[in-house]
């Protein structure tokens, strides 16, 4: 198939960018999206102009490197990640628009790559149980609901991509923080310091410059792991109880 | 924000059941009206509930409001650089018509005090007034295009209510299984089917002329 | 275990071998023999904690006087940060990708095996030592693993207290299942995601240790060189892949911890960006790279559906136990819709061969089996170039026997993938599977200690080459990484480290000038040959070149033709490189030129390697060692050592080191699958 490409391009952090228009042909419906986009860089090398930056790594939809919103939507038309997308999801003609994950705590880098290092920063203020290593107890000395340990792993799959703040209206990462309050909160191991977590958590999405949500539920929608809107009822829920206890 | 709109809705849900009275007839409805007045007598003085409740929602009011520019400022200040193309693919047209929806309510809330409270704007000239509440509701159902302005708006409060409804019980963490999420939603139904087709009846009966002086 | 005996490891059960054949005559010179210097003794089980206790410590309050530097994020990384973050040392992490939770031990899906018994079927430390040595085809070092079998079981106990979350049974407690061939259940899975899992519960420890203050992470930054200053690491240059700025950063030790090398063959299972460059860098100052032949070649992956494709995706083995594997037997018949072959005309080539394990072989024998098919041009699916790269893995008669809902809920992810990869629904249409490079056991000869002979230069997880001997089993990659990380590591950095903190360094340093001079030139290198080619097209050039001829069989005449090959290739990737952009910015394609012209460099260590092995081990099999019926033959008279191979210098041939594998727990035998 044959399709126009217009892709958001931008040298640097500070440069303006805009979107340019590129033309690839004889693209096959087995390909991913990044091999598209691989066979559009072999096109531009060999006419001398830069390739096309973007971000990924593993190809294979779970290290969540990969990000761009094709056609207005956060890894494009199916739910999955773009590595996972493939060519055959168009059809010859169509025009792609490609531009990275647009919100004021991902600045851009160049060209489709943006920073989200934002994310690792809030993970920092309290995403994790602290238990040194060497100090675990038997791993079956605490027994875990099936249930619990169940929905904590549901949301654990969070790959960290941006997506959720990418689609979402009002440039939230609620559904990045709920998904990892709700995976440790679910677990008897997580209890300790579940309230701070949630204070902490929050206060540093909130510093960040991540939006509020409004639940509207675009990043449910987004979501390559299908992570589930109740993630942000029991972050509140959470938050709620740990402000009424005083935390 | 979702506390301060859970107030409106209590308040929306009474308001309505008062305007319904309309179709019990001119004494009933005016009685209710005074009944309101003197609601708490003689502990309060006279119009002293209804003060409170002014006072209440004015307060809720302006939290809510409040709240919502926080809202849409951080939201703003999240994404400076707009997509060219961006599409929705798990919002409701309520969720989104939030907030050009709450401003229209806005509007429109002053324009029914206005009319209906300090009746300024008074379609058949103002001799009805305040002692005849239900003349009022009457001489301004009975003009179309009075009727249009608050059917439009009722439009505006049950999408309003639809998304705020599901979205306060979310925000206050009282949606965390599935089951409860389902329950949520279908308040937000509810809420909106209710409230704002309850207010829009009387209009549309005064206007087909089954409710009359 | 049967027919074997217990060993308490005192006594040697074999002797040096002796290697009559010399292949790679011609290739490389003859170093000294090489021995581990930290080698221990006694009884095997002794081994471990008697070393942890001989080994010195360093006062809490020197600790933070100490800098360790820690190239890679995965599991043997990140674990390695965390841990050493808790103890008080001064870490600074370093990561090529956006964030250290995207490094590539995220991608395993089985499991992770631990000698816990809770399943109580007969496991122990010792059957998972035995399991692993065995499974190596006995070229691993006993010592190494034993440990390795001994502390599997703490790290289930710290993941669960990190919040992993385990599958578990209806009472709370953890889950098991059987992986890999093993008759016992001791791995410990979360869904097919258990690397993901793994990996977020140490990258959020490392995380903690960031904002605790004790460890620094570097994101988007590259290692380019390592610094060695009077014969002892004492930091790395790396590129700022932002800013595109060449640093200096010093430390007392350097750990690299920067995974497999198996882009070499462009098509693989690995990330994108993996690559060799922070191991060869090392290599070429000097530390041993050992047995780069060993490549574990995976038997279940989607198939390559034409050239644009850029990496190969893996599915868990798991289907073997359901799928049957087959063929048709007329070449005529591969381009047929495969519902139309009737029964009678497939050809179920792996319980043909192997009617007691069938479809359930070892990896090594069904990929090996998967490529003779193909190769007598009964391969099926598209035509890559002129050659069909794909068997069948039928789950039709498991959907017949167990319902299409039992097969649902035990592969929906799975099956869900190969759909969207491959447009085909696996319900209807049998599967079409093909081997992939998936994991090297080789990698940067370390001792006991996970030193390599460079001091101050550790390397841990996948990079080294310890654990896994000549093959790896199911589930035992995440092991070594976590173990490697949060329990060996620690527990021997801090006897090189007792001797710290050495004497101070700064930029100015000559040795550091030096390297950070090579550095910017071979970037201006680059940059400057301006000829017609991008390095992506040497890349797969390369692939191709590895794949054909040191891949799943290799022969003394491929590898020659190979060696030669790759000569060629390097001469013209040095003239003909084509990188636009410039130094100081992000600039991928600079970013890929450096580290195709490291795997040039290696493809011909790897073909050297395997010239020299004339024998069949574990994922190396040479066509010159196979018994009558076509099985892999050892030698263990011959090759019974570590291949450790010391740079030559550009203009020199590889020097190599043999270091003896004596057993003194497990008596080396022939495997069969017959």
């Amino acid at each position: 198939m044959n399709l126009t490409l217009k892709i958001w391009r931008q040298a640097g952090p500070n440069d303006k960018g805009g979107l340019h228009t590129y033309q690839v042909a004889d693209i096959s419906a087995d390909m991913s999206f990044l091999e598209m986009l691989d066979v559009l860089n072999e096109q531009l090398n060999e006419k001398g102009e830069e390739p096309v930056a973007f971000d990924s790594d593993c190809r294979e939809g779970i290290c969540g490197m990969c990000s761009l919103m094709i056609n207005g939507e956060a890894h494009g038309p199916e739910v999955t990640t773009t590595c996972q997308l493939h060519m055959r999801s168009f059809k010859d003609g169509d025009t792609i628009t490609i531009e990275p994950w647009r919100a004021e705590p991902f600045p851009v880098v160049k060209d489709l790559i943006v920073d989200r290092s934002a994310f690792d920063r809030i993970i920092q203020s309290g995403g994790f149980i602290s238990a040194n290593t060497g100090s675990a107890p038997e791993a079956n000395s605490v027994p875990a609901p099936r249930d619990k340990a169940m929905r904590a792993f549901n949301v654990a799959t969070c790959i960290g991509c941006g997506a959720c703040v990418a689609a979402c209206p009002n440039g939230s990462a609620s559904l990045f923080v709920g998904a990892k309050i709700t995976h440790l909160g679910e677990l008897p191991q997580g209890q300790p310091e579940r309230w701070s977590r949630v204070v902490d958590m929050v206060g540093q999405h909130d510093h960040e410059g991540f939006g509020g949500c409004t639940n509207i539920g675009e990043c449910a929608a987004a979501c390559p792991k299908e992570i589930p809107l109740d993630v942000i009822s029991q972050l509140n829920k959470d938050l709620r109880t740990a402000l009424k206890n005083g935390h | 924000m979702a506390v301060s709109g859970l107030l409106f809705i209590g308040f929306v849900l009474g308001h309505m059941y008062g305007n319904l009275k309309a179709f019990a007839g001119e004494e009933s409805f005016n009685e209710y009206a005074h009944h309101l007045r003197v609601l708490g007598e003689p502990m309060l003085p006279y119009s002293g509930f209804l003060w409170i409740m002014r006072v209440g929602l004015i307060l809720a009011l302006i939290a809510h409001v409040a709240s919502a520019v926080i809202l849409a400022r951080r939201a703003a200040k999240a994404r400076p650089v707009k997509y060219a193309v961006k599409k929705n693919n798990g919002s409701s047209i309520s969720s989104r018509t939030m907030r050009w929806g709450g401003v229209t309510l806005l509007v429109f809330i002053v324009w029914h005090l206005l009319n209906f409270t300090i009746v300024k704007i008074n379609p058949s000239n103002g001799d009805t007034g305040g002692d005849n509440p239900y003349h009022l509701v009457v001489d301004t159902f009975d003009t179309w295009w009075m009727t249009v302005i608050y059917l439009l708006a009722m439009v505006a409060l049950g999408l309003h209510l639809h998304h705020g409804t599901f979205s306060s019980l979310q925000t206050l963490g009282l949606t965390g299984s599935a089951v409860s999420r389902a329950r949520a939603r279908a308040a937000g139904w509810v809420v909106a089917i209710v409230v704002a087709g309850g207010f829009s009846l009387v209009p549309l009966f005064v206007l087909v002329g089954i409710i009359e002086k | 275990m049967a027919g074997s005996t217990l060993h308490d490891g005192l006594t040697p059960l074999n002797g040096p071998s002796e290697q009559k054949s010399d292949d790679a005559r011609g290739y490389y010179t003859l170093g000294d023999k090489l021995v581990d210097p930290v080698a221990p003794t006694g009884p095997i089980k002794d081994r471990w904690t008697t070393r942890k206790f001989e080994n010195r410590l360093v006062n809490p309050a020197n600790r933070r006087k100490l800098d360790v530097i820690i190239v890679g994020t995965g599991l043997a990384g990140g674990a390695a940060a965390a841990t050493l973050g808790e103890a008080g040392y001064n870490v600074k992490s370093f990561c090529y990708q956006d964030s250290p939770r995207r490094a590539h031990s995220i991608a395993a899906q089985g499991g992770i095996n631990a000698a816990k018994n809770y399943k109580e079927d007969g496991d122990s430390t010792f059957r998972l030592f035995y399991d692993t040595v065995k499974g190596g085809d006995y070229r691993s070092r006993e010592s190494n693993v034993y440990r390795l079998a001994e502390v599997s079981a703490n790290i289930i106990d710290q993941c669960v207290a990190q919040g992993v979350p385990f599958a578990r049974e209806y009472g709370g407690l953890l889950d098991n299942r059987s992986f890999g061939g093993v008759q016992v259940s001791r791995t410990f899975y979360a869904r097919g995601q258990t690397g993901q899992q793994l990996l977020i519960g140490a990258y959020q420890a490392m995380e903690r240790q960031v904002a605790a203050g004790t460890v620094e992470s570097f994101t988007r930054h590259e290692m380019l060189e390592l610094i060695v200053v009077d014969g002892k690491a004492r930091g790395i240059i790396a590129r700022d892949m932002v800013t595109g700025e060449i640093e200096t950063h010093l430390a007392d030790v350097v750990v690299l911890a920067t995974g497999g090398y198996g882009n070499v063959f462009f098509l693989s299972t690995n990330a994108m960006g993996s690559n060799v460059t922070a191991a060869w860098r090392a290599h070429r100052k000097g530390a041993y790279m050992a047995n780069p032949c060993y490549t574990q070649i995976h038997p279940t992956c989607i198939p390559v559906s034409g050239d644009h494709q850029s990496k190969l995706t893996l599915m868990s083995e798991s289907l073997r136990n359901d799928g049957r594997i087959w063929v048709p037997k007329k070449k005529e018949d591969c381009e047929k819709d495969p519902r139309d072959i009737p029964e009678e005309d497939r050809d179920y080539y792996l319980e043909r061969i192997y009617p007691s394990f069938g479809n359930l072989v070892p990896r090594d024998i069904a990929s090996r089996q998967a490529k003779n098919m193909c190769d007598e041009g009964r391969g099926v699916g598209p035509l890559v170039g002129d050659f069909r790269r794909g068997v069948y893995l039928d789950l039709g008669d498991a959907i017949k026997r167990l319902g299409k809902d039992a097969i649902e809920e035990k592969y929906d992810n799975l099956l869900d993938m190969y759909e969207r990869i491959t447009g085909e629904n696996p319900y209807e249409v049998p599967m079409r599977i093909y081997p992939a490079v998936h994991y090297v056991m080789g990698g940067l000869w370390v001792d006991y200690h996970l030193q390599s002979n460079i001091p101050g230069l550790f390397v841990s997880g996948e990079a080294n080459f310890s654990d896994h001997g000549a093959n790896r089993l199911g589930a035992s990659a995440l092991m070594q990484g976590l173990a490697d990380g949060y329990f060996v590591l620690p527990n021997t950095i801090r006897d090189y480290l007792a001797d710290g903190p050495f004497e101070k360094i700064d930029e100015t340093h000559e040795a550091v000038v030096e390297a950070r001079r090579s550095v910017e030139d071979r970037v201006q290198k680059f940059l400057s040959i301006n000829g017609t080619r991008s390095a992506d097209s040497y890349h797969k050039e390369l692939g191709n070149i590895m794949w054909e001829y040191c891949g799943m069989e290799r022969t003394e005449d491929g590898l020659r033709k190979a060696i030669d090959m790759i000569r060629e290739l390097k001469a013209d990737f040095w003239s003909n490189l084509k990188v636009l952009g410039s130094a100081d910015t992000l600039n991928q394609s600079l970013e890929k030129a450096g580290r195709v012209a490291d795997f040039i460099e290696l493809g011909e260590l790897m073909c050297i390697d395997a010239l020299n092995r004339r024998e069949s081990c574990g994922g190396h099999f040479r066509a010159e060692s196979q018994t009558d019926d076509g099985e892999a033959l050892r030698h263990d008279d011959e090759f019974a050592y570590v291949a450790a191979w010391e740079w030559g210098g550009d203009e020199g041939q590889p020097v190599l080191h043999k270091e003896d594998l004596i057993y003194t727990a497990i008596e080396m035998k022939q495997r069969s699958y017959k």
